[in-house]
This record gives C-alpha cells, structure tokens and sequence, in this order.
C-alpha cells in the first residue's frame, strides 16, 4: 500500500474540494473495498479523505418517499424500519451480500462505488483494461466463469458484484450527488453505472471529487410482491453467479407494473426493460413469467465459461417472480 | 475401569484458545525486529533477466532488499554428517527461494524486502522490479496426459490377477473417468516464521507440523548442527499437511536474521499461500469395474494421474487403499504424475486416499444402477475380510457393522432408487453412501515423563497440535496410565528439546506418541513396584506387573485393597521424581496382519431443481477406528471430515489460467471453503474396535479417515436426485442445470 | 457530528459483551455462570487456566531480555511517512498512538498494542477471523484503518472475559467443543457476542422469512445462527459447536448430543435384522 495523506472530513462540500484538487485523492467511508484494493495495490491514492463522520447517514420519511444518507451504514439501512416495511426488496438485497460484519461497515455510497470482483483486475501482474487502460482483457479469452454475458465490450467483461444495487435499479432510486461546485445534482440509478464501452477504468459516471450524498427511492407499492434471489456457489458470504431483483404490482389477475434487474450479468445492475414490458398487462401465471425471461437473456452472448448465466438467468428470474408473488402463481 | 478414556474431555487448551492468550507462530513479541515481505514472480517460467532494488531500497524504513542476486551462498558443509537415524527422515529435495535466477512457477519468491514495520515492508515490495525472460509454461495436466510417467519406470504396476482379460470377459461394465482440481489447504492462519541468531544458535517460531523436519531442513540449509537450531511451535492454527514438509519461508527468515543481525519475521499473504506450500494435485482418473450379475467384482482397473511440479516427481498414492477395499480378484492400478509449471503438490487431509475413493466409490454406485443392485448391497457382497493383495487378514475390520449401523440410522431401507424419485416440496432429494478407508499407522515416537513428588505430573513431546486435541489426549492418555487427575497433568509439544516425534500427519499422532506416554508410564509403574519391593511390607513381591495398576496417587493390586502411596514412597527414597523418556516402535506382530481403519459414511442432499445449488442437509459417519479415546474431539475431527469432504464435492478449486501458469484465486473470495450456512446435520456413531495389534493404546487414526467416503457419497447423492452424474469435482450449481 | 458529540458517543458507547438480566438467569440455569459456571470449569479446564499463558508468558520475558546483536542493520530512513495520532479505547483502556496511516486497526493490535488474540487469516475481509467489535458492533479490523479510530471503543477478545472469569459465550465454546485449531476462534466469539445485540435489536437477516415482520429479542433459529455467522470462516469445520454453542447462550436452547457409541446390542440387531441376536465375541473394554 502507498503512503498517502489521511485527513477527516468535517463537512461534506470541504471533502469534495479536497477530493477534486488532486486527482489522486479518494474518498474513504466504509473502506471494505477501498482498502482491500490498496493493499492489493490496485487503488494507490496519495490522499484519503475519510467521510465517515459527515452528518450524511440519516434515513428519513419524505414528502414522495425516502431518503437514505449516503453514509448510513449498509446493516442499518436493511434494518430500518421505513425500508422494511416501505421497501424490503431493497432489505433483502443488502442481506444478501457480504457478511454481518461488512455490513456493520459498508456504506450505502460505498457500497455503488464497489468495483469488479474480477480476478484479472485484482491481480497487478495480470493484464486488465479497467485497472490499466490499454493493457487488454485478462478475463476476455480467459478464466471467465464469473463474468458477463450482456453488454461487455471487447474491452472488458468484467460485472458489476454488488447486490444493494440492483435492488435500487428496481425501485427507481435517485442518487443524489454533491457536484465540484458544491451543488447537489441527481442522477437517475440507471445513469449512474456504466457500460464498459472503450473506457473500461470508468464504472460510473461520477465526475472525480463528486460525492454522494443521499440517495433517494420515490414511494411505490412493490412492497408486498418483491423478492431478491441469489444464487451463488455457497450458501453465504460469496458472491453471486447470478442474482434477480423482482418487483412487482397487480391489480385483479393483472400485473400492473413490474421490475426485473439482473445482477452479475453485466458491467452494472441490468434492468431489463423488455422482460418488464412482457409482464406488464399479464397474467402472474408461470408462463408469463417464462416468457419475460426469455425477453430478459435473448440478447445474452455468452463467454467460454460463462454459458450457464444464460439458463441460470432465466430460471432465477421466474423463481424471482414466483416468489414475489409468494407463491400465488398458477 | 477407564476413569477418562473413551470419556468427554473438554480441551485442556481451550481456555487459552477462546480467551485469546495461545500464542501462534508469528505472535511472539521479539524485541528489535523487522518485518519481511515476500515478493513474488509475474511469469510462470523462465529466468529472471534483471532485477532493481534500488527504488525499493530507498523506500522509507527499508533496512535491506535480498534477491538471487545478493543472497549468501552457505559455506560447504561444516557440520558433522548426520549420522543414519537422523537421515532417516531427510528427504529433503524441497524448494529454496532465491538460489538462482530461474523461475519454476508463477508467484514464486524472488525477493525478501526487509524494513522496520509491516507497512513499510509491505509497500517496498511493490517497488522490486524485475525482467524476465520468459518462455511459454505448461500447467495444464488434462491437456498432456499423454506425458505422463511412472516414478520409477523400473517398477511397472504389478497386477493382481488377470485384470485385462477379466475385465473383457465381465458380463457388466463401467467405465468412467474422474477429475479432481488443484485444491489448496487453506488453513485460517497463514504461514509464518519469526527466527532470530544468538552467535551460531538459531531460534526459529515457525508454523509447523514438525518442529524437526524445520530443524534438519534448516541444518541442511545452513549447514549448522541440528543441536545449534531450536524450532518453536506451540499452537498451530490449522495446517492440513501444508506444513508438513519444510516450506521455504523459514529458511528464508532465518536468512534475512543472519543478514541483518536482527530478529526477523515473515509471514505469507493469503495470496503466498497459494504457491508458498504445497496444495492437492490436480488429478485425472480412469475406472474400469467389471462384474458378474451377482455384483461380484471379478476386474478393477484404476489409472491415476497427477501433476507434479518441474523439479519434484510427486506421484500421489491415490490409487493404494482403493485397490485394497474389495475382494476383487483381478486388479490392476498404476500412479502416474505429468511435470507441470507449478510449484510441487504436497499432502492434503487424506491426501490420495479421498481422491482415489472418489473415484472408486462412484464408480461403485454407476455399477449398482448398472447391475440394479442396492449401492449398500454391492459393497456388502463384495466385502473383504483379508488383503486382497497379500492374503494377510485384518488385525481388526468392522467395516460391515459401519455399513448395517449406517443404513440403520440413516434409514437408507427407504431409499427409492430411480434417480429424482425423492423430492422435498419443489427440492430434489438425493441418497448416497460410500466408504472410507485409512490406515492405521504408527511411527516411532518418543515422550518424556515426568511423575513429581508433588502428585504432578510433566510429560513432553516434540509432536504437534494443528487441531485434533493432541495436548488434550496426550494429557488424558497420562492422567490415565499415571492415575492422576487430569488437572495435575501437564502435556507440552511443539519444541525441538523435547522427545523426537515424527510430523503430525497421517492420523498417526496418538497411535505414535500416545503409545509412547503409555509405555512410559508402564516404566514407571514398574519403577515404583521396584522401590515398593525394596520396603519390607510390599504387597507387590510376588505380583506381576501387569496385576499392578496406578490410580488416585496410589500403586495398587488389582482385585485387592493393597495399595501404597506413590508419593510417600518416592518421598521414603528422596526421589523428587521419577523421569522416563521411552521411544514406542511398532510392535512386529503388526507384519502378520492387514492394518486399517474403516467406516461408512451416509448423506442426504437437496438440490434446487431451478438453480441447481445443493444443499448437504445431513450426513452419517460410522467409524470403525479403533478404541475412541475422546469421543468429543473425536466426534470433531469426524464433522471436521464431513465439512471438509462437502468442501471438496460442491466448492473447492484453485483455477489456473493456463496462458500465464497463474493461480487466479489465491484468496478466500474466490477459492470457496465451506461456511456456517453449508453445514447441516452431521452425526457420528463409533463402532468401537478392541484391536492391541495395531499399537499397545488400540487406537487408529481418524482426521482423514472421516473426509474419505464424503465427495463420492455426495456425489453420488446428486446423481440420485437429479439423474446427472458428475465425474468432475467441484459439482457446482452450474453443472446441475 | 461535534466534538461534543462525539466524546458523548465515546463515553456512553455500549460494550456489546453486556448481558441482559434475563440472559444471566439463563445462563445460570443452564450452567455457564456464577456458581455452576465455575463447577464446570473445574470439570473441564481448571488445570490449565493459567499454565498455558503463564508459559508463553515467561517465554515472552525471557525474549524481551534478547540483547541487540552488534551490527545490527537499520533502516537508513525510519521516519513514518504520513503518521497520525488517534486517542482510541481498547477494553476500556484509552490508547494513545501515532501510527502510519496505512496501519489496519489488526496490525495496531497485533503488532503496536501487543494483543494478539485478533487473528490475521486472509487481511482482505474475506474470513472473518479478525472480527473485533468497535462501538459494540462486530467489524473487520484488517478493513478498519487504524488512523480512522478516533474516539472508537475497541472491544477485542482480551476483554471479554472478567479475570479468569470467562464470557458464557467463551465458555460455550468450549462446553461445545467450537473450535479445533484455535486461530478462527477469538473472531467467532467475538462476532456471536455482537450477535446477541443484534438479535435483541431484532436485526433481520437473508434467510429470515419476511424482513417486513419485525419483532425485538428474537430467539434465533440454528438456520438464523448460521446465515449471521457465515461471515467467520472455520476451515477446522467445527460449526455445529459453533451454532449449538451460541443457540444455547442466546436462546436457553440444548443441542442433542450427536455422537454415540454403537453398543453391542445395537451392532448385534444391525448385523442380524432379523432378529436372531448374537453378541459379538470381542468384547469391547
């Protein structure tokens, strides 16, 4: 790990001015991903700016919904009792991952910036274009059982790990971000990660020294049928193969409305818009739910090793839904 | 009557372990001393063709950078040769870091960066650069199967029988080929040594599952005399035969000490470990069985093959105790290794034996739905009440009890055969069983004890405790035969001034060194009977010393009230104390006998029809080992087994990306080992054995034995819930959609 | 947050070892406290209560005496790029440090404070045998940098026990038989310790049915014990002590013994199920 400069934030426009003067400087909070790369020497800032203590990890009630501090802790955010009850989807998503411990640590912000689990980005001796532009895709032609099967370039294969965040792409959040300018903006869930195109080093699309603040999840009524299902190569404390964030809202026999996210598959959370489109108007039978999980993988181009996610993509997401549904399913 | 043999007995260094205060390897507080990071190669083979240190030399806190370049060549031998006993166990041929410039596998040690604290180390280590000049690596043993060879060509594999033409002529085949990945032990606390030099005397603190194969490996690297080098190993945070060969990392310590005149230590990095020691071979296997229609084996034909490292023939004896199981008249097994670019295997929990019965076991259980027999059934008919191979009976065998016992408990009468015929609301429900198998070793070993005047007692050994309760049953074993309470019994290992005792490994440890304790405290009986017999009043003059025994302080006659204080009568003769240091050998009447420990072992799993994840939701082990002296740590050890052997079926592989000869999941995130989550009923039954041939305790080992039978019982678990049949470990949910 | 704030929060953070009143009446039922606690150690470990530490103590001291060799080699430029000071709580004792900022909270423990119970096994958060609690909550100490400890409460395995008077949990462990090498050990106590907090705050988990149900002081299920303690890898596989241990200091709840000895009469049946029992010659002593 490289020697850097530690400093405690006192309020959060000064750490982002800090953060944008020099562009080797981090942001610290929950530090479960951030120090694990230092020491791989994967991250190497020469400046860390720890936010743990900004007054930024309140979670409260809004006029259209909930706000959740960007610091709030990821065990305290699962276990509040707004997101239990308004949004256990997003509950079940964060206890999914990790292990009691890291989640005592990690924050919700933090917890966006998770970067690949990669094995060719973690390993400086390996070739990798996200951690060294121009150096090539270790994972393309390689070991890459755990990589993604939808929107990959030939630059990278690499997936997005997390879990919170696919419960956030299926609940509409909003991240709410202190600007260079120490304005607030926000940006929409679904902007926020990005595809790894040719410029593979940028997972999200945060300007350096850009802070996040909150993020925001507008009121809904997916709490009753919503259900996040991970499968992995262990019963915990493992990362997922393939992960679904299923939401849904009927009215009579119908389903209203619906949300299908993929995890693992991808550079980032893949909401498939097009599953969604095949739910919305039906019947929550079976078929249906097949139906839209074949609209969900039909663009799926698989790697050597990772053929599976196809399949495993498609019967997770109809367990998924038939488990929204509690089991309501003809 | 036995006051704490086959009792529970909590463990004597439980306090000391949930309290935090036992003292591991790299903990020891050593005043003055540097850390050392180890820096690894990024090429899988060629030669270094330059290396700069100079940046990381000027980092902060560095002290000194060792390469190839700079490391000393020791003096030629100045020692005295060793004299034969002391060469018996030295094989030594293991790897040494930084001796040359070659590069034999990917992550191997290429410099020693020494500084004042950890972080300084540790950053420094990034700063080495080297250029290599690098040639292409082979790592792929499926791929060069073809290469493979015999150890030593000029002993073929001897066939029992007429396996070709038995085979050929079998009413019922199977035929199947079985792969094992690379599998590393994983132990929780990672290697590390911290070794220091006072004049010509070094000290070393290692992690070890034999403090004296560290010091002769340490005398042959520094040409000093074993006398001069004292090794320290009191606790030892889980090994698995990961450290029972020297690892190059102590010599490497006690180098960079010499170099720097300080103290140093060096512990490996989760990532180190992966090439640091060895790791279960990558292993390919063919089964041939052939059968009448009775199920009675009449061909088996077994071919093994595994990789081995470049500059080490490691041929593992996968193919040993499968050959031996069954009576089977016509057998013919051969054990092949391919050279790979990979650092060298080493023994891994059960090492040979769980790969080999994988093989085996499920080759079984795809000839009983061959020959629509019962898999139970089959194993029974073909069962073996002598070596198949040298006609030698078994000194003791309740194999058939663990089978009857098992199906009993497991209720396995209820099993329906036909593959997804068992379902458990949306879940598959899968039946399998195999058999576990291993030997029931002793090696010479000595102990030390000491019975005081003061009514305690000091025993000592220079064995190792990597987990089983080796200080608790070595405590029991004296409280026992010395007839003190356990709590005046003090046991201490892990030093090489104690009693020499062979590597903890094998399950050989209490047949080994407990042998020694008892017969110890036999020569101290007979010490006592002496002395009692010198006095006037002794009821012992015309007793055999059999008829004596030691209990509650007192020398007594059995089936008699007579009894003499021990510690009065030490006292009437000023003895303080009454020391015994005996070496136990195995006893010749082993050679008319087979030897072994046996057991069978039952499992349930539950497999997601949708994902494919299974789920081991509950195993029996019934264990024929021999006489149980602490069926609590024993117990342990067996679930210790299940766990493992659900690790091997459903989790464990080291993946190489054969391109570079990498090892691309050298960490915990990625190479899976079993969590709380995985892990659901485990149940043990012991059959108990009255078996005095094996060793004077009746004891076998166990920690391997339990792991044995597990992947080829779940495995075939899986194929009858699911109807698929895996032959290619790990049987992860991707391969079940 | 303030400087007020923040002494406050130092001062009244909650030591997670705690026990509530009824879990002590429990415990004293079950025999890991008080009076009973102390009969069961004297069954169990009494001996060596003291030997072990007390021999790895004397060997620590003989250490410490070890002279500096003449010509010792020293780092030209020692000097600590980059230190910070952090005043921290460790079992109750304020700390005060100058430490490299790149120094874990473990490495402070292990290699600056000299407490060792905290175990290095992966330094990447992968295994859980560094768990310490830190404001009465479990976390990684190999992920916590040791300059972000500023006014944090430190609990480590060194302070749960009162003397030689152990945490009921510690003794569990041991009643259960938890652990086999010992090295996963301090972070499994310490991670089931944090545990009982949790589950008194009715924190759910991923395998509880229905996160939207939400009750306090819930008595964990052996699958509940599971999923929250699936962040401490034991590669020795002593799990079901492990799980049996916890649910009886949590819960009150005894595990079933799950081992036996197959006795004469049971091996005869097995071997003869049809009911023609003969016991076996070789009698077992």
């Amino acid at each position: 790990m490289k020697s850097f400069k530690y400093s405690v934030a006192k309020e959060a426009t000064g750490a982002v001015r800090a953060v944008s003067a020099n562009p080797a400087a981090k942001f610290l909070a929950g530090g479960t991903n951030l120090v694990d790369l230092m020491k791989e020497y994967v991250e190497r800032p020469s400046e860390v700016v720890d936010v743990s203590r900004l007054n930024l990890a309140q979670i409260r009630e809004t006029s259209n919904g909930i706000s959740i501090g960007a610091l709030a802790k990821n065990s305290d955010t699962a276990n509040h009792p707004l997101v239990r009850q308004n949004y256990p989807l997003l509950s079940m998503a964060i206890l999914a991952g990790a292990s009691a411990q890291l989640r005592n640590m990690a924050t919700n912000g933090g917890n966006l910036m998770q970067r690949t689990r990669c094995q060719y980005f973690y390993d400086t001796a390996m070739p990798c274009n996200k951690r060294e532009p121009g150096s090539g895709c270790g994972a393309l032609e390689g070991l890459n059982r755990i990589h993604a099967i939808l929107g990959y370039s030939e630059n990278c294969v690499a997936t997005y790990p997390g879990d919170m965040a696919n419960a956030l792409y299926a609940l509409d959040a909003i991240i709410r971000v202190r600007g260079t300018n120490g304005q607030d903006r926000t940006i929409a869930v679904q902007d926020f990660h990005r595809l790894p195109g040719d410029m593979p080093q940028k997972d999200n699309n945060l300007a350096h020294g850009e802070l996040i603040v909150a993020i925001e999840i507008p009121r809904n009524n997916f709490a009753a049928k919503s259900y996040y299902l991970k499968v992995r190569d262990r019963a915990s404390y493992a990362f997922a193969l393939v992960s679904v964030a299923a939401a849904l809202e009927t009215r009579g026999d119908a389903i209203e409305r619906a949300r299908v996210v993929l995890g693992s598959v991808a550079h980032k959370p893949w909401r498939s818009t097009e599953a969604e489109r095949v739910l919305v108007g039906k019947p929550a039978t079976v078929a249906t739910f097949e139906a839209a999980a074949e609209a969900a993988l039909k663009d799926a181009k698989p790697l050597e090793h990772n053929g599976y996610k196809v399949e495993l993509g498609k019967r997770s997401i109809v367990l998924a839904l038939q488990r929204a549904m509690s089991g309501e399913v003809a | 009557m036995a006051r704490y043999i086959g009792k529970e007995m909590s463990r004597v260094d439980g306090f000391a372990k949930v309290t935090g205060r036992a003292k591991y390897a790299a903990e020891f507080k050593v005043p003055n001393l540097a850390y050392g990071f180890i820096v690894t190669s990024t090429i899988g083979k060629g030669t270094i063709r330059s290396i700069d240190t100079a940046e990381a030399s000027r980092a902060p806190g560095v002290i000194q950078v060792l390469t190839h370049e700079n490391y000393p060549k020791p003096a030629p031998p100045a020692a005295p040769e060793l004299k034969p006993e002391e060469n018996r166990n030295v094989r030594d041929r293991s790897f040494r870091a930084l001796q040359s410039e070659q590069i034999f596998f990917n992550m191997q040690p290429i410099a020693l960066v020494l500084a004042e604290s950890f972080e300084q180390a540790r950053y420094a280590a990034r700063l080495v650069k080297a250029t290599y000049n690098e040639e292409k690596p082979m790592t792929d043993l499926e791929s060069s199967l073809d290469k493979a060879r015999l150890a030593n060509p000029s002993r073929p594999p001897r066939p029992r029988g007429n396996p070709t033409e038995a085979l050929a002529a079998a009413p019922v085949k199977v035929e199947a080929e079985y792969t094992i990945p690379i599998e590393h032990h994983n132990p929780m606390e990672p290697h590390g040594a911290i070794a220091f030099w006072e004049g010509d005397k070094l000290t070393v603190f290692d992690k070890t599952q034999g403090v004296r194969v560290v010091q002769q490996h340490l005398a042959t690297s520094f040409h000093i005399p074993q006398a001069n080098i004292q090794v320290i190993s009191p606790f030892v945070g889980g090994a698995f035969g990961s450290a029972l060969r020297p690892n190059y990392y102590p010599a490497l310590t006690a180098m960079a000490a010499r170099v720097i005149k300080r103290p140093v230590k060096v512990v490996y990095t989760r990532q180190q470990m992966f090439t640091g020691h060895g790791y279960r071979p990558h292993t390919w296997q063919k089964i041939s069985l052939g059968a009448q229609a009775d199920g009675k084996l009449t061909a088996l034909i077994h071919d093994s093959r595994n990789n081995s490292s470049n500059f080490e023939d490691y041929v593992e004896n996968t193919t040993g105790m499968p050959r031996s199981l069954y009576a089977c008249p016509n057998a013919l097994t051969s054990q092949q290794f391919v050279h790979t670019d990979l650092s060298t295997p080493a023994a891994m929990r059960a090492p040979g034996a769980v790969s080999g019965m994988f093989a085996l076991e499920c080759a079984m259980d795809e000839l009983a739905y061959a020959l629509k027999i019962d898999p139970l059934e089959l194993r029974l008919v073909n069962f073996s009440d002598v070596d198949p191979d040298s006609g030698k009976p078994y000194s003791s065998k309740a194999l058939r009890e663990c089978y009857r016992l098992g199906a009993e408990k497991f209720g396995w009468k209820n099993r329906t055969p036909e593959p997804r015929s068992m379902r458990d609301g949306r879940l598959l429900v899968g039946w399998g069983m195999a058999t576990g198998i291993w030997g029931a070793f002793q090696r010479p070993a000595s102990a030390r004890v000491a019975l005081r005047v003061d009514g305690t007692a000091h025993v000592s050994s220079a064995t190792a405790d990597i987990g089983p309760g080796t200080y608790t049953v070595m405590t029991l074993i004296a409280a026992e035969y010395l007839g003190l309470p356990a709590e005046r019994v003090k046991f201490e290992l892990g030093d090489t001034r104690f009693p020499p005792a062979p590597v903890q490994g094998g399950s050989f440890t209490t047949a080994s060194v407990g042998s020694a304790i008892y017969e110890a405290a036999q020569n101290i009986r007979g010490r006592l009977v002496e002395l009692a017999n010198k006095e006037a009043a002794s009821p012992f003059k015309t007793a055999k010393i059999e008829d004596t025994e030691l209990l509650d302080g007192r020398l007594t006659l059995r089936g008699s009230s007579q009894s003499v204080d021990i510690f009065a009568l030490m006292r009437r003769n000023n003895l303080s104390e009454l020391v015994d240091v005996h070496e136990a050998k195995p006893s010749p009447e082993r050679e008319k006998y087979a030897t072994g420990a046996h057991g069978a072992q039952f499992v349930e799993v539950k497999v997601d029809p949708a994902t494919g994840v299974v789920q081991v939701t509950r195993a029996i082990e019934v264990t024929a080992c021999g006489k149980i002296m602490n069926p609590k740590t024993s117990h342990s050890q067996e679930i210790g087994g299940v766990v493992w052997g659900i690790g091997m079926a459903l989790q464990e592989a080291t993946e190489v990306d054969h391109r570079y000869g990498r090892i691309m999941n050298p960490n915990l995130q990625h190479y899976h080992v079993p969590v709380s989550a995985d892990i659901h009923e485990i149940e043990t039954m012991f059959v108990e054995e009255d078996d005095k041939v094996v060793n004077p305790l009746g004891v076998k080992g166990m920690g391997e034995l339990g792991m044995v039978g597990i992947p080829a019982a779940i495995a075939n678990a899986v194929f009858h819930a699911t109807g698929k049949r895996i032959r290619d470990l790990p049987i992860t949910p991707d391969k079940l959609l | 947050m303030d400087d007020n704030q923040e002494q406050q929060d130092f001062d009244s953070a909650e030591d997670g070892s705690q026990l509530s009143a009824d879990e002590e009446r429990l415990l004293d039922e079950l025999g890991l406290f008080g009076v009973t606690r102390r009969e069961f150690l004297g069954q169990s470990t009494a001996a060596v209560l003291g030997t072990f530490a007390f021999q790895l103590l004397a060997r620590e001291e003989a250490l410490a005496a070890l002279p500096t060799a003449p010509g010792a080699a020293m780092a030209p430029t020692p000097r600590l790029e980059n230190a910070v000071r952090v005043l921290l709580k460790i079992n109750g004792a304020p700390q005060r440090l100058e430490v490299d900022s790149r120094m874990a909270l473990l490495d402070l423990l292990r290699e600056r404070v000299g407490l060792t119970g905290t175990k290095k096994g992966c330094d990447q958060g992968q295994c859980g045998a560094c768990t310490v609690m830190v404001d009465g909550r479990r976390v990684l100490s190999c992920l916590t940098l040791a300059a972000s400890c500023e006014g944090k409460d430190v609990t480590t395995i060194e302070g749960l026990a009162k003397g030689d008077q152990l945490h009921p949990m510690q003794a569990a462990f041991i009643k259960h038989d938890g652990f086999q090498c010992g090295y996963c050990t301090p972070g499994q106590i310490c991670s089931a310790v944090a545990l009982l907090q949790e589950a008194r705050n009715g924190e759910a988990s991923h395998v509880t049915a229905d996160v939207r149900a939400r009750n306090r002081n819930i008595n964990l299920t052996e699958e509940e014990i599971k999923e929250r303690m699936s962040g401490n890898i034991c590669r020795c596989g002593a799990y079901p002590g492990i799980v049996a241990a916890i649910k009886e200091v949590q819960s009150g709840t005894r595990t079933a013994q799950t081992w036996e000895f197959a006795s004469d009469e049971r091996i005869a049946l097995a071997m003869n199920p049809d009911g023609k029992v003969e016991v076996r010659a070789n009698e077992i002593v």
